[in-house]
């Protein structure tokens, strides 16, 4: 129904909000984190879309936000280019990659999908360490400061940085707000609950799950493409199965099939870790824990759960 | 034959291994009409039904809507050219509202104002004040007309009913039939149904099937004093 459209947008435009006002009241090594966190949760809204709305389990989302980061990074450090196009190309690599993963991939779903999509990511990044003479493989390299200057903002200074994550996120979150509330968003929904249903309905599964893994594509693109740029490192790491494996911890610790669960996810794994590490060496252990926490007591995910028990109109 | 078919099966066959679940049915439906389908369970309707909305790939033979060859198309472009099929099992989105169950339908049409033609067809079927509730908590009725809604939502012209009244209440098929009988003044009607006191009152046209074959086919009183029908089906 399309009641509480003013507490919806209240509460989005809040959280962004908050978080303009969080850089003049944290000191610089959260400044530098959230910055991080707020990139990162873009890819982490774009593995949203495609598991939490569209019901697609990728395991080879790192291929997106690597197929961002290395066509931004390649462009600009190595080809020349100005940031600002670099940026754009990144973007669409992401989007690009996600057509081409989807247009084989998609002919399978469930178990199946999630190998193809797993061994087209492994592929990637082989790719990237075969071609190490270029790539420098797992070493990588850095992006000149002079190189990462969009429309005369100087990406590695970090106020301007700070802004231009929040820029980037608050644009990728009001996107997927509106594409959830909007009538393809529905049927994306419609595919994750029941594809045959759709199918009667008249909508072909094959080309709304491919609308949904492109749509998580170029997100993911966005966020690789706007990381190489923010903090100057492009390094084959960003395409291995961990970049896999950890957006849909994110999603699945936030919320999947939330709007802000993605953030929350990103920003709650990040400080774990952060703040275990500073305890003990055994930080993964931590965030095991955690996820069997999530298992046992929050299935749905921290806002999936509260929209279960107390705010059913949260998108 | 009627003059204006507005869906014709030539031959249409479906094997399944060494079954012939459906085996070279013609059959012919005329605009407006309430076709009734009925047989012995494992006849092959729901496989026939299946067949002509797409779900299923034909074997053998031709299906033509309006005239037009639609044996290849897949299943949703056939929605698009009118054919709407409620399932035997009932297919809603269990953990969705009604309203969304309902407005995922109407906006295949591509309305102006989803809100309102989602409530409409909702009050159709006498459920708009459900609107907000989520459809799995709907009671089973309840959740057969939301079937029902999604199907007539989409605007056909031909609505493929599967057993809609099955588990139905006295009192709410009473209400379809009602429903049915209005719809039939804009869409034809194929309905597979159990209830024989139903297909009599609410069928033009009755087809029997049998063994995948089309045993018989007339009025409902042709059908009734057709001794064949009465040992296959109705248990002489």
């Amino acid at each position: 129904m399309t009641g509480h459209r003013g507490a919806i947008l209240g509460l989005h435009l809040g959280v962004i909000g908050v978080l303009a006002a969080l850089y003049f009241v944290l000191p610089a090594y959260h400044v530098s984190n959230l910055a991080r966190i707020m990139v990162l949760s873009v890819f982490a809204m774009g593995y949203n879309i495609a598991f939490g709305y569209t019901g697609l389990l990728s395991l080879g989302h790192a291929l997106f936000f690597a197929s961002g980061l290395y066509a931004t990074g390649t462009l600009v450090q190595l080809a020349g280019w100005p940031a600002g196009p670099g940026l754009l190309a990144g973007i669409a690599g992401g989007a690009l990659a996600a057509l081409a993963v989807g247009l084989l991939a998609l002919r399978t779903t469930g178990v199946a999908f999630m190998i193809v999509t797993l061994m087209f990511a492994q592929a990637g990044y082989l790719l990237i360490l075969y071609f190490g003479p270029l790539t420098r493989g797992d070493e990588g390299y850095v992006i000149d400061r002079a190189s990462r200057v969009v429309a005369g903002l100087d990406l590695s200074d970090d106020r301007t940085r700070y802004f231009a994550a929040l820029a980037l996120f608050a644009l990728a979150l009001l996107a997927c707000l509106a594409l959830v509330r909007s009538p393809t968003g529905r049927v994306l929904v419609a595919m994750r609950e029941n594809a045959e249903r759709s199918r009667m309905l008249g909508y072909d599964p094959f080309r709304y799950r491919l609308i949904g893994l492109v749509a998580s594509g170029l997100l993911a693109g966005a966020s690789g493409a706007a990381y190489g740029l923010m903090f100057g490192y492009v390094g084959a790491t960003f395409a291995s199965i961990q970049y896999s494996i950890l957006p849909l911890l994110w999603v699945l610790l936030g919320g999947a099939g939330t709007v802000l669960g993605p953030f929350l996810g990103t920003l709650v794994m990040f400080y774990l870790v952060d703040l275990s590490s500073s305890v003990t060496t055994a930080h993964l252990m931590v965030v095991g824990l955690a996820l069997l926490a999530l298992v046992l007591f929050a299935r749905k995910g921290l806002l999936g759960s509260l929209r279960e028990r107390a705010l059913p109109w949260l998108p | 034959m009627a003059a204006v078919s507005l869906l014709s099966t030539r031959g249409l066959t479906r094997r399944f291994g060494g079954l012939t679940a459906v085996d070279g049915v013609d059959l012919d439906l005329s605009n407006g009409e309430i076709r009734a389908l009925i047989g012995p369970n494992g006849a092959g309707k729901t496989t026939l039904v299946g067949l002509i909305c797409g779900r299923i790939a034909p074997s053998a033979g031709t299906i033509r809507f309006e005239g037009r060859d639609i044996t290849a198309l897949p299943a949703h472009a056939r929605v698009g050219l009118g054919i709407a099929y409620t399932f035997q099992i009932t297919a809603i989105y269990a953990r969705l509202p009604v309203f969304d169950n309902v407005a995922l339908a109407v906006q295949r049409r591509g309305v102006a104002d989803l809100a309102a033609e989602t409530l409409a067809a909702l009050d159709r079927v006498g459920l708009a004040d459900r609107a907000g509730q989520v459809a799995g908590t709907l009671a089973y009725g309840h959740q057969r007309l939301l079937e029902v809604a999604m199907g007539l939502a989409l605007a056909p012209k031909l609505l493929i009913l599967d057993e809609p009244t099955q588990g139905l209440a006295d009192t709410e098929i009473e209400t379809f039939k009602r429903l049915v009988r209005e719809v039939a003044r804009t869409a034809t009607v194929l309905l597979i149904e159990h209830n024989m006191e139903l297909v009599m009152d609410l069928a033009d046209r009755i087809t029997v099937l049998n063994f995948g074959e089309v045993l018989a086919e007339g009025t409902p009183a042709e059908i009734r004093a057709d001794w064949a029908v009465q040992a296959a089906y109705l248990g002489a």
